[in-house]
C-alpha cells in the first residue's frame, strides 16, 4: 500500500515536471532565438571606418572651388569616385579593397557643406568594405584556411596593419538606418523597406479598420438571423483561417492581372493585407460589441434614441477600445507577413526609397527574406539587424495594444 | 488627376454640404421652436443628408473615372497614331500600351518603339484633359446634388430616417466585403486552375508522382518534360506540417497547457501566457531565417554524426521542428480553452475520490476535453500546412517522395512561391500550376477548418 502511494506520488511529480519542462522548452526556444538574432545582428548598427587623407585635386574632380561656389549643382557631375580611389591608392599602396564603393558619397557631402575643401588634402573617415568591416567586428574565423573563409590573407594583413596604426574606428551605422537596399552589404539599409512597410500598412489600416468595424456593427447589432447572415459569418470565420499565401494568389489574380494595378506597389500590398486582416478585425470588434451590456442599449432605446443612434452614441464609443486593440493586433500581424507580398512582386531589388503608394516598394519582412538568401557574411549580419528592428516594432505595437486594453478595459 | 486632389474635392463637397444643411437645420429650430414634433430631425441629420447627396454622385463619377479612365485615354491615344504603327493583334496593342504607360510614369528613360514617345506625349495631354473633364464634372454633380438636397429640407423633413437608411446600406455593403473576398478567392483559383487543367489532366496532377514544372521554351530542349504530378508535394506538406511539426507541437503544447491551467500559480501564469503570445507573434520569416541559419546546419551535423552520409542541409526535419515550435502556442491555447471548459465538478469529483492531480488530468480531464483538443490540433495542422516562409527558407525545392526526415522535401506553399516569383509568362502551365496547388491548399484547409470548428462547437455545447 505504502509502496503504491509512493509510486503514484512519484508519477505525479514526474507529470508535473514534464509540464514544466514543456513550458521551459517553449520559452527557452524563444530566448534562444532572440539571443541568436541579437548576437549576430547587433553589429549591423555599428560600422567600421578608415582614416584616409583625401586629396581633392580640382583636375581630377573636374571642377574648381570657385565654380562650385557659383553653381553647387556642378558637384553632382564631379568625379568623386576617381578622387577617392586615387587617395586610397596613394595612402595604402595595395590592391586590396579598403574603402567601400559608396564611400565617395560621404566625401561629396563634406564638399557640399564646405566647397573650400577642393584643392586641399583632408583626413576623412570613410566606410570600409564589408570584408574589412567583418574582420574588425571579429566575425571572421581566422583559424580557418584561406579557402574556407570569405576574406583573403592579403585582406587580413591589411586589416592587422590598419588597426595597429589606429586608422580604423567603429561608429554608429547611419547607413543601415537611412538607406535602401544595395548590392554591397556595407551600403545596404532598411529605410526603404521600412517606408515600404509603412505605406503598405497605411493602406491596410485605411481599408480594413472602417470596413471591419462597420461589418462587425452590422452583424452584431442589426443583422437578422437568416441564411445570408449565416453565409457572411461562415465566410468571415473561414477567411480568418485561410493561409496567407492564398490571399497573395488572390491579389495576383485580381489586383494585378485583372485590374492591371502596378506591380510591387504598396497600394496592392496594402489591399491584399487588408483583405487578410479584415476577418481579424471583424472578430475582435464583434467581441468588443458583445461585451457592451444590453442594459445600456435598453436605456438609450427607452429615452427615444433610434437604433442607429444607440449604436453611434453609446455602443460604438464603449466598444472602441476593444476594437482598436483588435485592429492593432491585426496590424502587427500584417507587419510581419511576407508570403502574400512575395506573390504580388514586392520582392524587387530596389536601391531607392519608395516615394508613393503606386511606386515599386518592398517591405521589412520581405527585405529580411531577400537578404537571408545572400550568403555573404555582411548580409547575414544585416538580416539579423533587420529582424531586430522588425521585432522591436512588433513588441512596441503589441505593448501598445496591451496598454490600451488595460487602460480602457471596462468591467461591467 | 491625383488621388489626393480627388479626396480633397470630396472632402470639400461633403464638408460644404454638411455645413449648409446643418445651418438650415439650425434655422428651422430657431423658427419653429424646440417643442416635440416641431422639427423632425436634429440639425446634424439635415447636414448629413445634404452631405450624402453631394458626395454620392461625385464619388460615383470619380470611381468611374478610376475604372474607365485608362481605357478611354488608351483608345484616344491609339486612334491618334499613324496607321500601322501598332500591330493588329490584342497582344501587340497591350505591349505597346504598357510601354507608353511606363514612359508616362517615368519607369523607362527611353522608348523602344519609335511611336511610343509621341504616344506618351499624347497620353499626357489626353490624361490631363479627361482628368479636367471628370474632375469638373464631379464637382458640378456634387454641387447639384447638394443644392437638390438642400432644397428638400423642411422642418417636417425626415432627414434622420433617410440618413439612417443610408447608414444601414453602408453597413450591409461593408459586411458583404467578406463574402466578396471569399468569392474572389474561389473564382480566381478555380478560373486559373481550370485553364491549367486544360493543359494537364487533373488525374495526372493529383496522382502523378513526378514533379518538374520546367516547361520547354523550345521543343528540343533537354530536361523539359514538364511533369506535373503533385503527389511528392502533397507528401512533403503532410510530412513537414502534419507529422514532424505535430510530433513536436502536440506533446509540448498539450503539456504546456496542462501545466499552465492545472499546476501553475496565477502569478506565474500571468507572466508565462504573454511570453507564449510573443512566441506566437514572431513573424514566420524570422522563424524561417532561424531554421535555415541555425537549426538546419545543426540537424545536418547531427545526421552526419549518426552516420547518415547523404543528409541534406535543407532537411524536412529542420523545417518541421521549427514549424512545430511555431505552432506550440497555438496548440497550447486551444488545449487551454478545452481544459478550462471541462466542468469543475468532474475534476473535483475525481480528486475527492483520492486520485492524484496527474491521474485526474489523464483519466478525467483529457478524455473529457478530447474533442476540443482534437479540434484544436486539426486547426493547428491546417495552419502548419498553409505556412509558407519556414518551408520556403528551410525546406528546399527538391520534390522527393521520401520517409527520411534528413532528406530534402518540398511543400505546396514552397512550390507556389517558387513558381510565381522570378520571370513568369502568365499563360504557361508552370505558372498556372501554382493556382491549381493553391486551390488544393485552399480546399484542404477549408475542410479542416470547417470540420474542426464543428467539433469544437459541438463539444462546447455538450458542457454548456
Amino acid at each position: 500500500m505504502q509502496a503504491r502511494i509512493r509510486r503514484r506520488y512519484a508519477q505525479e511529480r514526474n507529470f508535473r515536471l514534464m509540464g514544466l519542462a514543456a513550458l521551459s522548452i517553449a520559452i527557452g526556444f524563444l530566448l534562444f532565438l532572440m539571443a541568436t538574432v541579437i548576437a549576430s545582428g547587433w553589429t549591423s548598427f555599428v560600422q567600421t571606418r578608415v582614416l584616409v587623407p583625401v586629396t581633392l585635386s580640382p583636375e581630377r574632380l573636374g571642377v574648381t572651388a570657385e565654380a562650385v561656389k557659383a553653381d553647387p549643382a556642378l558637384l553632382r557631375r564631379a568625379n568623386f569616385q576617381g578622387v577617392v580611389s586615387d587617395s586610397v591608392e596613394q595612402a595604402f599602396r595595395t590592391d586590396v579593397g579598403i574603402v567601400s564603393d559608396g564611400a565617395w558619397l560621404a566625401v561629396r557631402e563634406a564638399v557640399e557643406e564646405d566647397p573650400g575643401l577642393i584643392g586641399q588634402t583632408t583626413e576623412m573617415w570613410l566606410i570600409t568594405t564589408s570584408n574589412l568591416d567583418q574582420l574588425a567586428k571579429g566575425r571572421i574565423d581566422l583559424e580557418a584556411g584561406e579557402a574556407d573563409r570569405p576574406v583573403s590573407d592579403a585582406e587580413v594583413a591589411v586589416w592587422r596593419k590598419l588597426s595597429a596604426e589606429g586608422k580604423l574606428e567603429k561608429g554608429l551605422n547611419g547607413t543601415f538606418l537611412t538607406s535602401a537596399d544595395s548590392v554591397d552589404p556595407e551600403l545596404a539599409g532598411i529605410w526603404g523597406a521600412l517606408k515600404g512597410s509603412f505605406l503598405t500598412l497605411v493602406v491596410t489600416l485605411l481599408i480594413s479598420f472602417p470596413v471591419g468595424v462597420l461589418a462587425a456593427i452590422y452583424l452584431e447589432e442589426f443583422a437578422a438571423k437568416n441564411r445570408w447572415t449565416d453565409i457572411i459569418e461562415v465566410s468571415i470565420n473561414n477567411l480568418a483561417a485561410v493561409p496567407s499565401i492564398i490571399f497573395g494568389l488572390l491579389g495576383l489574380a485580381v489586383f494585378l492581372n485583372t485590374l492591371n494595378m502596378p506591380r510591387s506597389a504598396p497600394i496592392v500590398g496594402g489591399l491584399t493585407l487588408a483583405l487578410m486582416t479584415l476577418p481579424v478585425i471583424v472578430i475582435a470588434s464583434r467581441a468588443a460589441i458583445k461585451a457592451v451590456p444590453p442594459s445600456i442599449r435598453d436605456a438609450a432605446l427607452g429615452i427615444g434614441a433610434s437604433r442607429v443612434q444607440v449604436v453611434t452614441h453609446h455602443v460604438l464609443p464603449l466598444a472602441l477600445p476593444g476594437m482598436l486593440t483588435g485592429t492593432i493586433l491585426g496590424m502587427a500581424r500584417a507587419l510581419g507577413e511576407t508570403a502574400p507580398l512575395l506573390m504580388i512582386g514586392m520582392r524587387a531589388f530596389l536601391t531607392s526609397v519608395p516615394q508613393g503608394f503606386t511606386q515599386p516598394a518592398t517591405a521589412l519582412p520581405v527585405q529580411i527574406f531577400i537578404w537571408s538568401d545572400n550568403v555573404s557574411r555582411g548580409f547575414v549580419e544585416k538580416t539579423s539587424g533587420a529582424i531586430i528592428v522588425l521585432l522591436v516594432f512588433l513588441l512596441t505595437i503589441n505593448s501598445l495594444a496591451i496598454y490600451l486594453r488595460n487602460r480602457f478595459e471596462v468591467r461591467w | 488627376m491625383s488621388v489626393g486632389l480627388a479626396l480633397a474635392m470630396l472632402l470639400l463637397l461633403g464638408g460644404g454640404g454638411y455645413l449648409l444643411g446643418r445651418q438650415r437645420g439650425v434655422a428651422f429650430v430657431a423658427s419653429e421652436g424646440t417643442s416635440v414634433g416641431a422639427v423632425h430631425s436634429r440639425p446634424g441629420y439635415h447636414g448629413a443628408f445634404v452631405a450624402i447627396l453631394a458626395l454620392l454622385p461625385a464619388a460615383a463619377l470619380l470611381v468611374a473615372w478610376a475604372l474607365l479612365g485608362e481605357g478611354l485615354i488608351a483608345r484616344e491615344v491609339l486612334a491618334g497614331l499613324p496607321a500601322g504603327a501598332v500591330g493588329p493583334s490584342e497582344l501587340d496593342r497591350e505591349a505597346f500600351l504598357s510601354e507608353v504607360r511606363g514612359l508616362v510614369r517615368g519607369d523607362y528613360a527611353a522608348a523602344f518603339n519609335p511611336n511610343a514617345e509621341a504616344a506618351a506625349a499624347a497620353w499626357k495631354v489626353a490624361a490631363r484633359r479627361y482628368g479636367l473633364v471628370f474632375g469638373l464634372g464631379a464637382l458640378a454633380l456634387g454641387a447639384v446634388g447638394a443644392l437638390w438636397g438642400w432644397s428638400r429640407l423642411t422642418p417636417q423633413f425626415r432627414a434622420r430616417t433617410r440618413v439612417e437608411r443610408m447608414t444601414m446600406i453602408l453597413l450591409v455593403v461593408a459586411s458583404l466585403v467578406a463574402i466578396l473576398t471569399t468569392f474572389g478567392i474561389v473564382a480566381s483559383l478555380v478560373f486559373e486552375s481550370f485553364r491549367f487543367f486544360q493543359m494537364v489532366s487533373p488525374v495526372e496532377f493529383l496522382f502523378g508522382t513526378q514533379w518538374s514544372p520546367q516547361t520547354a521554351i523550345r521543343a528540343d530542349q533537354v530536361g523539359s518534360s514538364g511533369a506535373f504530378g503533385a503527389v511528392p508535394l502533397f507528401w512533403g506538406t503532410v510530412f513537414i506540417g502534419a507529422i514532424i511539426a505535430m510530433v513536436v507541437a502536440i506533446p509540448l503544447g498539450l503539456m504546456t497547457a496542462i501545466y499552465l491551467t492545472q499546476y501553475a500559480a496565477p502569478e506565474f501564469r500571468k507572466v508565462a501566457k504573454p511570453v507564449l503570445e510573443v512566441l506566437a507573434g514572431v513573424p514566420t520569416v524570422v522563424y524561417g531565417f532561424f531554421a535555415a541559419l541555425t537549426v538546419a546546419p545543426a540537424v545536418r551535423d547531427f545526421a552526419i554524426s549518426i552516420g547518415i552520409s547523404n543528409a541534406s542541409s535543407e532537411s524536412a526535419l529542420a523545417a518541421g521542428l521549427v514549424m512545430g515550435v511555431m505552432i506550440i502556442p497555438f496548440v497550447s491555447s486551444m488545449a487551454d480553452d478545452a481544459l478550462t471548459a471541462v466542468p469543475r465538478s468532474m475534476r473535483d469529483g475525481s480528486l475527492a475520490m483520492g486520485a492524484t492531480p496527474s491521474e485526474t488530468i489523464r483519466r478525467v480531464l483529457i478524455p473529457a476535453a478530447l474533442p476540443g483538443i482534437v479540434g484544436g490540433v486539426l486547426l493547428a495542422v491546417s495552419r502548419a500546412i498553409g505556412e509558407t516562409m519556414i518551408v520556403v527558407m528551410a525546406a528546399g525545392l527538391a520534390a522527393n517522395l521520401t520517409l527520411n526526415p534528413f532528406d530534402s522535401v518540398t511543400t505546396v506553399t514552397a512550390q507556389i512561391v517558387a513558381l510565381l516569383t522570378g520571370d513568369q509568362e502568365f499563360d504557361s502551365a508552370k505558372t498556372l500550376s501554382a493556382f491549381a496547388l493553391g486551390l488544393v491548399l485552399f480546399l484542404v484547409t477549408l475542410a479542416l477548418n470547417i470540420y474542426a470548428l464543428a467539433v469544437v462547437k459541438k463539444y462546447r455545447e455538450a458542457y454548456d
